[in-house]
């Protein structure tokens, strides 16, 4: 499946839950399956500024490909983070730089999020982007 | 009740299409019609600078703005009306206490005591001047149940003990500290108090002669006033003998190349053109707090539900809810408060999360964050059921 593919993929199934809440229960139950990393990779220099939450990211470079984890102490911004990391993982850093990350307006996440949160995603975005620019 | 939240036209409105229930009223209170209105007519027809011109409209500019003042003193009962600062909210009143106050009396190893559950405005001032003055900054903490450890006072109080900075009210635990008894300490070891009154103005009869504090400040925007406006009051013998923090327009007598001389109280600290619109709107603002009166059975009832709901931990505990104001703040096993706001918020209340500017607060008890729901008396019974109904929805959609 190609990143943009991956994104359709995303949007469809949110799309399927009109409520709110039902948005929320959706990415709960994602972040909830996102495994998440473990205690001693939550370092100082894998957290994310900007969230209200703690958000830790771990890159790796694996057969020219970047690997993503990651993990929150908030639920609902863990699931955000698996769909970021679900649409990032595994592609090259060509392909994300390539990327203009507008699927997450498609979401409406940056929009109804609290302005923190969204100043969180922005981190968490920026962050991917670096990551990539760093191994390209 | 109908006609009381008719004069705030924010309550009426909706978010996601739910009815708005506004539970932030700690971090900034509605605005009622009457201080729009006062705020509008000003703008619109009463504009002119303050203080200075002769004309007929900077005139009634200056009285509106006077006015004000007048109405703060008879409010707060203050000596004197040349005692009551205009500024543009407490953070604006607790710098300019810091800066001026420890011009005029802080000096190397003296000793300022502060509050633990202290709002971050009333925390960092006081670091910044300590780093500036060579000065050592105390702390004084609380107890479990989030009550001012006054038991510790004489150790950490001495000769070189110049100010204790304490809250009236704390933003986060919704306690009502004695001022009073700190206060009676305080003095009879040499030391001057000051009391950040952000939360206090709005929950307590404020009397600074009864409380006898040496300053006291607050916000006009938590007390239904103007936001960008605030007061700092302070005994006239200290405000005497502190150097002004702003040079400039009106703050001055005369300015000579080799010395300028300051104006008298209260312009000595108001330099620059003050807010022309917004401090007036102390006069309605007073008005409306008179007017209103918190219905204790919320308080209560609220404060029983949350200390009896499973896996919540509420702060700011006390056996006499006579010292509690609406303020709850809350954390939530196995639930971030984050995703707690976040959830509440879809479902249309309106509640704060995170630090609550009192980070040193959160590592007290061990949480990254918490959760706050802040009353106003224009809040509704069926309000506070609806906030706990939609708390344990929440909750059990994190679990």
């Amino acid at each position: 499946m190609t990143l943009k593919e991956k994104q359709q993929e995303i949007i469809d199934d949110f799309s399927l839950y009109e409520e709110w809440l039902d948005k929320y229960e959706y990415l709960i139950e994602l972040g909830k399956g996102l495994e998440g990393l473990p205690e001693e990779k939550k370092t100082e220099d894998r957290l994310i500024k900007g969230c209200q939450s703690r958000v830790w990211l771990d890159c790796e470079k694996r057969d020219g490909v970047l690997v993503f984890s990651a993990d929150s102490d908030a639920i609902i911004t863990k699931g955000i983070i698996s769909l970021l990391v679900g649409v990032y993982s595994g592609r090259t850093p060509q392909e994300i730089l390539a990327d203009d990350f507008s699927f997450l307006d498609a979401l409406g996440l940056k929009e109804n999020l609290s302005p923190t949160r969204a100043n969180g995603l922005v981190s968490m975005i920026a962050t991917i982007r670096s990551k990539a620019a760093e191994n390209e | 009740m109908c006609d009381l939240r008719n004069e705030f036209p924010q309550l009426g409105r909706t978010v996601y299409g739910k009815p708005l229930v506004y539970l932030d009223n700690a971090a900034t209170s509605l605005r009622p019609r009457s201080v729009t209105a006062c705020w509008d007519e000003i703008s619109s027809m009463r504009t002119a600078n303050l203080h200075r011109a002769v004309h007929r409209v900077a005139t009634e500019a200056t009285e509106a703005y006077e006015a004000a003042r007048d109405a703060v003193r008879e409010f707060i009962n203050a000596p004197e009306r040349e005692e009551v600062i205009f500024t543009s909210g407490a953070t604006h009143s607790l710098n300019l206490a810091a800066w001026s106050f420890g011009e005029a009396f802080i000096g190397e190893g003296d000793e300022i005591l502060v509050d633990e559950a202290g709002h971050h405005s009333n925390i960092v001032p006081w670091q910044m001047l300590c780093r500036r003055k060579g000065a050592v900054l105390k702390v004084l903490q609380v107890d479990e149940s989030g009550a001012l450890r006054l038991d510790l006072l004489p150790s950490l109080l001495s000769s070189r003990t110049r100010l204790v900075c304490v809250a009236h009210v704390s933003n986060v635990l919704g306690l009502v500290n004695p001022v009073r008894e700190i206060a009676d300490a305080a003095h009879a070891a040499g030391a001057r108090i000051l009391v950040d009154g952000a939360q206090g103005i709005v929950h307590q009869k404020v009397d600074v002669q009864a409380l006898d504090c040496d300053f006291y400040a607050f916000s006009g925007h938590k007390m239904y006033g103007a936001p960008g406006t605030g007061v700092l009051w302070g005994r006239r013998a200290l405000l005497e003998q502190m150097p002004p923090m702003f040079g400039g327009g009106e703050m001055i007598q005369t300015v000579r190349w080799e010395e300028t001389t300051y104006a008298p109280l209260p312009q000595k600290f108001e330099a620059g053109t003050q807010n022309i619109s917004g401090t007036p709107c102390f006069v309605p603002a007073i008005e409306c707090l008179r007017s209103m009166q918190q219905d204790e059975c919320i308080t209560e009832h609220v404060y029983r539900e949350l200390s009896a709901m499973p896996g919540v931990r509420l702060f700011g505990t006390t056996p006499d809810l006579s010292r509690k104001v609406p303020v709850f703040s809350i954390a939530v096993e196995g639930a971030h408060h984050e995703d707690l706001a976040l959830i509440l918020d879809k479902m249309g209340v309106a509640v704060r999360s995170g630090q609550m500017c009192a980070e040193p607060l959160m590592d007290r008890f061990g949480v990254t964050g918490m959760l706050r729901a802040s009353f106003a008396p224009y809040n509704t019974m069926q309000e506070a059921e609806y906030f706990l109904s939609s708390l344990r929805k929440a909750i059990s959609m994190l679990k």
